[in-house]
């Protein structure tokens, strides 16, 4: 195991994450305040409790999610992309470094500037709402096998994408409207039958659906199918990494 | 024994272009070996098989007894790479870069041996400059440290001087041969022929995916090197008489030399033949010089036969 070579890496990217600091951490607390003032207050206030939980803290895991998802594909693609678009990947390819070294280095960096924010938001939420966590262990599992498929998949598009273009296409086509749509800021249960039996072909429901019960309790689906189908998603995403550097996909002519 | 061993190494690309086709070569120990080539040739894929970026379609490369794909690990911590490309990031510092090389290659960190990295290459003093913001020139440099810093034992530089200035490629020529001082093994590639005759001890000559030949450069001359005869008269001629046609003799414009291409190394040059033709001709010799041809005219030749050989 190259050791040095997983810390230089994820220490290279945690480092402009801290350099960027604004739009790393500021950026994510800033639109989770814009949420609650205009879901959680303004149009919050007229909304019922769903179920014995107010409103206002009911979006709280969704925020989370919506954060998490789309700063851990965002952060990921980038942060393998743009060595690759510089031309400076030859380094890392000519280092005495495994594929699984490689991924740990980039897909953990990822991850973990997910977590903090995940934890920022948290703390911002805790100003607005009284939070508690019925079963904290699950929600860090929950959080964790999140930021780090979602990092994962982000790596796999960053692997992929030929310009910036393709490295945006996919989170504003696929991860945003999943994750809009997929009941961060109300219940399944509160649409219509058909769009709820629609929503459950949306993995993201499950995501939120079962983080969301790590909090209250309260969920869409049941928790033991939240948690299958993001270990799933985490398979789907190894295995496609596994795939890719075997065949040297996008890395090695 | 030699250090680096690549045996019938071929490289078809994705789109069905050859670059390299059963590519031979023995790197020895401590030589500078410079790989000549124009561009297209397949020195860059060369070297990217070697170090581990492009995979190859066949054949086999060894560093040091160790096989480059089953034990990347051992010859990657071998081999340090300077790329043709200024391939660097745009808002580290220097150090920053040179700390994350290092540790690429599994080294713990040893800031004296970077600062000494930094000083032989006249870099130590923009250690914290922002890398976007140096020359061209000191960006190639600060590749360079990145190559070394990890004391690799092989170093292969991709086109090193090209795109630089004069100045600036004699303070390369001397930062390689101080470093094959230090016992590194040094390939370079180049399409300058003056770089290769200037510091290689060793040229390969590479052309279309073929290496055509290897061979210690001053041997190449000698014996693919062509001498030339120059003659000049006392007064100059208009035209040749009949007996001098078979010698196949150059008139320079002024009509005062003559040059007479031979093969020093066959037992008849033609010499004395042509001596006692001219004698007869009537001409006065004034003075007569011999000048051996340069690299550039063996490469010339050869990439010419290849090209025909291939068309
Ligand atoms: N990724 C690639 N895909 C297809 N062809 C390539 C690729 N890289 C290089 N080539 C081709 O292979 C040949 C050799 O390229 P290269 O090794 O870069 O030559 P050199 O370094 O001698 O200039 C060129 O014709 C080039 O166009
Ligand atoms: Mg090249």
């Amino acid at each position: 195991m190259n050791i040095y070579a997983i810390r230089v890496i994820y220490k290279y990217e945690m480092k402009r994450a801290f350099e960027t600091l604004g739009q790393s951490f500021a950026s994510p607390v800033l639109s989770t305040v814009l949420y609650f003032v205009v879901f959680g207050s303004a149009i919050g206030s007229r909304i019922d409790a769903v179920g014995e939980v107010s409103y206002g803290l009911f979006i709280v895991p969704g925020l989370i999610m919506l954060a998490i998802l789309t700063q851990s594909v965002a952060n990921a693609s980038f942060g393998i992309f743009f060595p690759r678009f510089t031309g400076q990947i030859y380094e890392v390819l000519s280092a005495p470094i495994s594929f699984i070294e490689i991924i740990i280095g980039y897909v953990g960096a990822a991850a973990t500037k997910s977590l903090l924010i995940a934890i920022i938001i948290l703390l911002t939420a805790s100003f607005f709402v009284e939070i508690h966590i019925a079963h904290p262990v699950w929600m860090l599992a929950f959080l964790l096998l999140t930021c780090i498929s979602f990092s994962l998949f982000g790596f796999i598009i960053g692997l992929w994408a030929k310009d910036f273009e393709n490295l945006q296409i996919i989170p504003l086509l696929v991860i945003t409207p999943l994750v809009f749509l997929g009941g961060s800021f109300y219940s399944i249960n509160m649409l219509p039958p058909f769009w709820q039996t629609v929503s459950l072909f949306n993995p993201v429901v499950y995501l939120i659906s079962g983080f969301r019960w790590s909090f209250f309790e309260a969920a869409d689906v049941s928790v033991g199918l939240s948690l299958f189908v993001v270990v799933l998603f985490l398979t789907a995403c190894l295995l496609i990494v596994w795939w890719m550097f075997k065949t040297g996909y996008r890395l090695k002519q | 024994m030699s250090i680096v061993s690549i045996s019938n190494l071929s490289k078809t690309y994705a789109d069905g272009f050859q670059a390299l086709k059963n590519v031979d070569l023995e790197i020895r120990r401590g030589e500078i070996l410079a790989l000549l080539g124009p561009n297209g040739a397949g020195k860059t894929t060369l070297i990217s098989i070697i170090c581990g970026i492009v995979n190859a379609s066949s054949g086999a490369v060894t560093v040091d007894g160790y096989d480059s794909v089953k034990d990347y690990r051992i010859t990657r911590e071998l081999i340090g790479l300077v790329p043709q490309e200024l391939a660097l990031g745009a808002f580290e510092k220097v150090w920053d870069s040179l700390c994350f090389s290092r540790g690429l290659f599994a080294k713990k960190p040893d800031p004296a041996y970077l600062e000494k990295v930094l000083k032989d290459l006249a870099l130590w003093d923009k250690r914290k400059a922002i890398l976007m913001e140096l020359s061209g020139g000191m960006k190639r440099r600060v590749l360079i440290a990145k190559a070394l810093v990890h004391e690799p034992r092989v170093l292969f530089l991709d086109e090193p001087t090209a795109g630089v200035d004069v100045e600036l490629r004699k303070d390369m020529w001397a930062l390689v041969e101080q470093l094959r001082q230090a016992g590194v093994t040094i390939i370079l590639t180049t399409h300058y022929i003056e770089e290769a005759e200037a510091i290689a001890d060793r040229v390969g000559v590479i052309n279309r995916g073929e290496l055509l030949l290897v061979d210690d450069k001053h041997a190449l001359m000698h014996k693919l090197g062509k001498r030339q005869l120059e003659i000049e008269l006392v007064s100059p001629v208009a035209a040749l008489p009949a007996s001098l046609a078979d010698f196949s003799l150059e008139i320079s414009r002024d009509g005062n030399i003559l040059t007479y291409t031979y093969d020093p190394h066959k037992a008849d040059t033609g010499i004395d033949k042509l001596m006692k033709t001219i004698a007869t001709a009537g001409f006065t010799i004034k003075d007569m010089n011999t000048v051996k041809s340069s690299l550039e005219d063996i490469f010339v030749n050869l990439i010419k036969g290849n090209g025909e050989d291939a068309a």
